[in-house]
């Protein structure tokens, strides 16, 4: 247990001098500032005002980026150290594979969640300042989903950073992985397999299968409660599971299929060749 | 202590290991040698663990794919490319210490001693440091704990003289209690370290012969050089060894590891037609010692 904190300790340290962790925080840290300089905490919409507004809108953006933003610079640097001989190096040294491995994914989950809540939690104390009232509920839902929306895709980046085993063959699969998800949702492909007369099970099946979107119907179910805005199998399958129902699978399912393919990834690594 | 039987490793349809048997036992100083694509990183990596193979690959009697903690503890590995890590120099330390259980103290006095300057440096990336540097900082990480197998793929190439020297101290220290496996492109950088040649070739082993044994890893020759006409790119050549020039730069003496005899030679062999004398003669240790910063 000590080795597999050692290791995460050594990933977040590692990290904190990336390239991409600048970029990645200064894109988060850069939206927040964003959404206060255009005024979206004074703005309403459908009876969404202030913080509760400002949170709702930085979910949306949020969503949209931090899926392939977590997949790309993922699978970028793993398999780049791979490349560079970082993993020849360390796992020269007396280190489990599972510490090695779970640490390194812990120690990337904490660098890729903390920006994206640090910048929520910013907003939310600037807001509180400026005297707006605070959104609790939202706030640790919010939290939630983005906890298991960074884990979810952590998961899919390490799977695909341990298949792959070249840097570009990664980012390539990792873009792919990322386009295939947006193109089922609801409104996109998905929107127009209904249209083609896709039995009604299936496109359930499709949408509930698909993080993205499992993310995307959860976020927008406080805003939109008929989800009138998101599309045809997002109706029935809060029709089928009810808010709560659906609140509880959008925390858990993400969560089991980050877990699952960071799982298969590891037993991967360890049958194989390890630099 | 190393057995390698029947080492067999493809990538796809390529093999690269085409059934390497091979025994190394304690105090057995193996120059690995052979051209690009030998096999000989394959080799290594099999013998870390880090690659799968066919054939058994045993470490004191432990395979270092399944039993990684243990097999890993007792080796010291220094890679031919540093690995461009971007954590602090002290921190690297502390992270190998703890994982390998070993005291960081005594890791950084090897690498102060081989000339790098902990103090300076602790708080600088690693990848930021020059060459020799990471280099220096690898060599200390391995041989500053008590490994039994060490693991040197080039280890002394961006060495400068002196801290080659140190270097060979070091390995002197170690060269009865662990088995050394040394890999290099060229017997020549290597062969007044080791007492048996290991040649790859292909994936197969083509030579597998013992050397004399003759050199002291500790020792030192002092050296004068005569010049037919001072010359300023010898000067300077010759300074990085830090010999002291004199008679107006025609004569230069100092002293050269006992090891690095072999290399210092072919640096000579660059300027022959300039030397009008040249005498080399075992030097005392101590003195040596005193005149080598660091020893």
């Amino acid at each position: 247990m000590k080795h597999l904190w050692l290791n995460a300790y050594a990933d977040i340290v590692e990290s904190l001098r990336a390239r991409w962790f600048l970029v990645y925080t200064a894109v988060f840290g850069g939206l927040v500032v964003l959404l206060f300089a255009y005024g979206l905490a004074e703005s309403r919409i459908m009876g969404f005002t202030g913080l509760s507004r400002l949170l709702l809108t930085y979910i949306q953006l949020t969503m949209a980026i931090l899926p392939v933003f977590v997949l790309v610079t993922t699978v970028r640097s793993v398999a780049g150290d791979r490349e560079a001989g970082v993993f020849e190096y360390l796992l020269s040294l007396p280190i489990t594979l599972s510490a090695w491995y779970w640490g390194k994914m812990l120690g990337r989950f904490l660098m890729v969640f903390m920006p994206v809540f640090l910048a929520m939690i910013g907003a939310i104390v600037w807001g509180v300042i400026k005297g707006a009232a605070m959104p609790w509920a939202m706030l640790i839902y919010y939290t939630g989903l983005l906890m298991v929306l960074a884990w979810c895709f952590l998961g899919i980046g390490m799977l695909i950073s341990t298949i792959a085993r070249t840097s570009d063959v990664a980012q390539g699969a990792a873009f792919v992985v990322w386009l295939t998800l947006l193109l089922f949702l609801d409104l996109i492909l998905l929107g127009i397999m209904i249209q083609e007369q896709l039995p009604a099970e299936t496109a359930v099946a499709i949408a509930l299968a698909n993080p993205m979107q499992v993310f995307r119907t959860a976020s927008m179910m406080l805003f939109d409660p008929q989800l009138v805005l998101l599309g045809p199998s997002a109706y029935v399958i809060l029709d089928s599971f009810g808010q709560s129902g659906y609140i509880a699978y959008a925390l858990i399912y993400p969560m089991l299929l980050g877990t699952l393919c960071a799982g298969i990834g590891y037993l991967i690594f360890r049958r194989t060749d390890l630099p | 202590m190393i057995q390698f039987e029947g080492v067999v490793k493809r990538f796809r349809r390529n093999q690269v290991l085409k059934g390497v048997n091979l025994t190394i036992e304690r105090g057995h100083r193996v120059a690995l040698v052979g051209s690009n694509g030998a096999g000989k990183t394959t080799l290594i990596r099999c013998l870390l663990g880090e690659y799968t193979c066919e054939g058994r690959v045993l470490v004191d009697g432990m395979d270092p794919r399944q039993q990684r903690s243990a097999v890993l503890s007792k080796v010291g590995f220094v890679p031919q490319l540093p690995p461009p890590l971007k954590m602090p120099v002290r921190q690297l330390v502390r992270f190998a210490a703890s994982l390998c259980g070993a005291d960081p103290q005594r890791m950084e006095q090897v690498a102060v001693r081989l000339g790098l300057d902990m103090e300076r440096f602790h708080g600088q990336p690693f990848v930021k440091l020059s060459g020799g540097q990471k280099q220096k900082l690898l060599i200390a990480i391995a041989l500053g704990r008590d490994s039994e197998l060490l693991v040197l793929d080039e280890p002394a190439a961006n060495l400068d003289p002196e801290a080659r020297h140190i270097f060979f101290q070091l390995l002197a220290e170690k060269k009865d209690t662990a088995a050394m496996l040394i890999s290099s492109h060229r017997l020549d950088e290597v062969a007044s370290l080791v007492n048996r040649v290991v040649e790859m070739d292909q994936g197969n082993l083509v030579l597998d012969d013992r050397v004399a044994d003759l050199v002291d890893l500790s020792s030192s020759l002092w050296c004068r050089i005569r010049l037919i006409q001072p010359e300023a790119a010898f000067a300077k050549t010759i300074g990085d060894w830090h010999f002291r020039g004199s008679d107006g730069e025609r004569a230069w003496e100092g002293y050269v590891a006992g090891p690095d005899r072999l290399r210092f030679l072919g640096v000579l062999a660059r300027y022959a037609a300039l030397i009008a004398a040249i005498s080399m003669e075992e030097a005392d240790t101590e003195r040596a010692r005193a005149a080598v910063p660091g020893t």
